[in-house]
């Protein structure tokens, strides 16, 4: 006889209060199909100026991934990882939050970066292959493109937790895609959230594919959302095409953690049109029916329609955001076309406050090598680059 | 050196408020080696606060906690238990200063006991020092003495990167003449210490290893050999300047450490000091290290763990061919 059988056997002993589930799980639980605004009654009460906030967005978003990926084929980006069909939710996430809000985004979220105010060019650094972050996190609070999967998600936390401790009343909005909730710091941040109660709000993008991977053999939880409430964090469950619909459950999540509620984790259930990155062939792991299904879905064409519907739309106002769209595109061509300005002696002024003097040396190593060359290249009688003239680190360095 | 580390702590706090404690434990318990004793009494428990179990949580919330201008010390109750938390450690910790080309430093104190000899069981007692000191973007650093554990840890709490605050376990009962009311303040991180100086060879150590050196460099006396022992006391940034004018004086060099020879530190300060001293040295660098094995069980660490003896063995193997007792003349 086990152990466990025993148990079974004797008088079930009454579990003392800490065994005890402490919430109620049924608040915490997601609806069982996903909330939605558009073509319903509740598209009526939606504040018109922001619906065609989000559209005139959407359509600039659309453009700025189609330009992207446009620009990875020209060699400008050594890498894309398109959001096209994930627009609504990128777009909603980067205008959702307030200016002393803190967004932390993974690799795909160049475009909420970009609608929360970012240099569209700036935040293409990372993919650009020049530096690694490519701006100031504090300007817009926005911290760095995560790689690492899931990763930024325990920032998310700590950052909240910290802006709470300071008594500020700072909201960060962390995201993540579906393959990412199976990551252990998915967990580890959602647990944190919880037992803190940090003013965080969890968006996980499902677009159904972790690369090639397919939700099914990702997870078996009846969705995403659902897992939640096993942290005592209520689960919410938005159609991810639906621009209003995601903006306004971000916006109750927001608002929620805000005045002191705690985190939400909120699934938006969408779809990556393209590939992972220029670098995948999606036709080996999906079907061309199902990008086709989807393409009904469009994000920008649910909108437009509803709002054509209610009169607040009209072709000249189509035309306008179109017009805009064209205008950042043919911007962000002629910026990434210039040739970036890289100094080969940055790779040393970064890794510590001072350099260490095992830096220094490898420094003076890579600064003969570049004054080498930039003498070769003056008796070839070749043109100076330039790009050598750099300056030196300033400061103390470490003995 | 526990008391050390608790007062240093218990300053830092009390000198600046962006410093925060937290940890597995760390509470009302104290930590189960007492360090972070009475903190959470004294400055309540946002400042020394008991997370859930989880490392990498702990140590990517105080990331994000850095992003909004913290100063968090993070405790990894085991050297072993910090291995959940490399992720964090290496691709965000070292790198984040690099990756916004210096716009957000992460001033991130990371205190791992570390190192074997208390009769722990698997996973309490490795040395994991070369993981670090492998990973550019990280500092570090371990005491081997009282002094430097105080001096030390107000040190890495202050420095504006990120710091591997590595504590040699079974020195933390370690005594010594130090005075808790006025203790010294800041010892720079990157210099290493002359402990005790000689002229046959130099023993190059660090942490838990020191005092075998010191108590090996006493019974070398006995041999008419005059030891020089460098307590390196930081491995990142690593102090070239010391051990360079060490050996160039003595000609001769022992690395001793408990972590595994293999790839170890012992690996990277040989070669160095070999580039450096090379036509110093009267013999080849040898290393007297840990055994190339998974840490051993408690009944069998004392032959793993490198003791006096084996020290000194090494320093007869450096084949020894002028006078022993010195090298004036010499050159």
């Amino acid at each position: 006889m086990t152990v466990l059988q025993q148990t079974a056997a004797s008088r079930r002993p009454v579990p003392p209060p800490a065994w005890r589930p402490r919430t109620d799980p049924a608040p915490l639980l997601p609806d069982q199909e996903p909330f939605r605004v558009l073509g319903t009654p509740a598209a009526r009460d939606a504040d018109p100026a922001l619906l065609k906030r989000l559209y005139a967005a959407l359509v600039l978003g659309r453009r700025y991934n189609t330009q992207a990926t446009a620009l990875t084929r020209q060699g400008r980006l050594a890498v894309y990882p398109s959001s096209t069909g994930q627009e609504a939710c990128e777009v909603a996430a980067g205008q959702v939050l307030a200016e002393r809000d803190w967004l932390f985004p993974s690799y795909r979220d160049t475009l909420a970066a970009v609608s929360r105010g970012l240099d569209p060019v700036r935040a293409l650094t990372l993919l650009r292959g020049d530096w690694h972050t490519g701006y100031d996190p504090r300007e817009h609070r926005v911290a760095p493109l995560s790689t690492p999967l899931a990763t930024q998600l325990p920032h998310a936390v700590g950052l909240a937790h910290a802006a709470r401790l300071k008594g500020d009343d700072v909201v960060a909005l962390a995201m993540v895609g579906d393959g990412g909730t199976s990551e252990g710091d998915f967990h580890e941040a959602l647990n944190f959230a919880a037992v803190w109660r940090a003013p965080v709000v969890f968006l996980v993008q499902n677009n159904g594919f972790a690369i090639s991977v397919p939700l099914a053999k990702q997870t078996a939880a009846p969705s995403l959302a659902h897992k939640g409430v096993g942290y005592g964090i209520p689960g919410r469950l938005v159609d991810g095409n639906d621009a209003a619909a995601v903006h306004t459950v971000l916006d109750e999540a927001v608002r929620r953690a805000r005045s002191g509620g705690g985190p939400t984790l909120v699934e938006a259930v969408t779809y990556r049109m393209e590939a992972h990155t220029n670098a995948d062939d999606a036709t080996r792991y999906r079907e061309a029916d199902e990008v086709e299904t989807w393409r009904g879905h469009d994000p920008i064409a649910l909108l437009e329609r509803e709002l054509r519907e209610a009169g607040q739309l009209g072709d000249a106002d189509v035309a306008a955001a179109r017009e805009a769209a064209e205008e950042m595109a043919a911007g962000l061509r002629a910026r990434m076309n210039e040739e970036p300005v890289t100094d080969p002696m940055d790779l040393f002024a970064h890794v510590y406050a001072r350099r260490t003097s095992q830096l220094r040396e490898q420094a003076e190593q890579l600064r003969a090598e570049l004054d080498a060359a930039e003498e070769t290249e003056r008796t070839d009688g070749t043109e100076q680059t330039g790009q050598t003239e750099q300056t030196e680190q300033t400061g103390e360095d470490h003995r | 050196m526990a008391q050390a580390l608790n007062r240093a702590l218990r300053d830092a706090m009390a000198a600046d408020a962006a410093v925060h404690v937290l940890g597995e434990d760390v509470g009302p318990l104290g930590g189960v080696f007492r360090i972070t004793d009475g903190l959470a009494a004294e400055f309540g428990d946002d400042r020394c606060a008991d997370t859930p179990l989880a490392e990498a949580g702990i140590l990517g919330t105080a990331v994000g906690m850095a992003m909004y201008g913290l100063r968090p010390v993070v405790e990894m109750q085991f050297d072993a238990f910090a291995y959940p938390a490399f992720e964090q450690l290496l691709s965000h910790v070292a790198k984040m200063r690099n990756r916004t080309r210096g716009a957000m430093p992460l001033p991130i104190t990371v205190r791992v006991p570390y190192g074997g000899g208390i009769g722990g069981v698997e996973h309490h007692s490795d040395s994991s020092e070369a993981y670090y000191m492998a990973t550019p973007g990280l500092h570090v650093v371990t005491p081997s003495t009282v002094a430097d554990a105080y001096g030390l840890l107000r040190a890495a709490i202050a420095s504006d990167d990120p710091v591997v605050f590595l504590e040699p376990k079974r020195l933390y009962w370690s005594k010594a003449d130090w005075s808790p009311e006025s203790p010294e303040t800041v010892a720079p991180i990157g210099r290493a210490a002359v402990r005790r100086t000689g002229r046959s060879a130099t023993l190059i150590s660090y942490g838990p290893s020191v005092p075998v050196c010191l108590e090996a460099a006493d019974a070398a006396r006995e041999e008419g050999w005059e030891l020089e022992v460098v307590d390196l006391r930081s491995l990142v940034p690593f102090d070239d300047e010391t051990v360079t004018a060490s050996v160039r004086r003595t000609g001769r060099a022992v690395v001793v450490h408990e972590a595994t020879g293999f790839a170890g530190p012992g690996a990277e300060i040989a070669a160095r000091v070999t580039e450096r001293c090379f036509h110093h040295l009267e013999a080849p660098v040898l290393r007297v290290t840990g055994f190339d094995i998974p840490y051993p069980p408690p009944m069998l660490e004392k032959h793993h763990l490198p003791g006096v003896d084996r020290v000194l063995d090494a320093v007869a193997r450096l084949q020894w061919e002028a006078d022993l007792t010195g090298r004036e003349g010499a050159r």
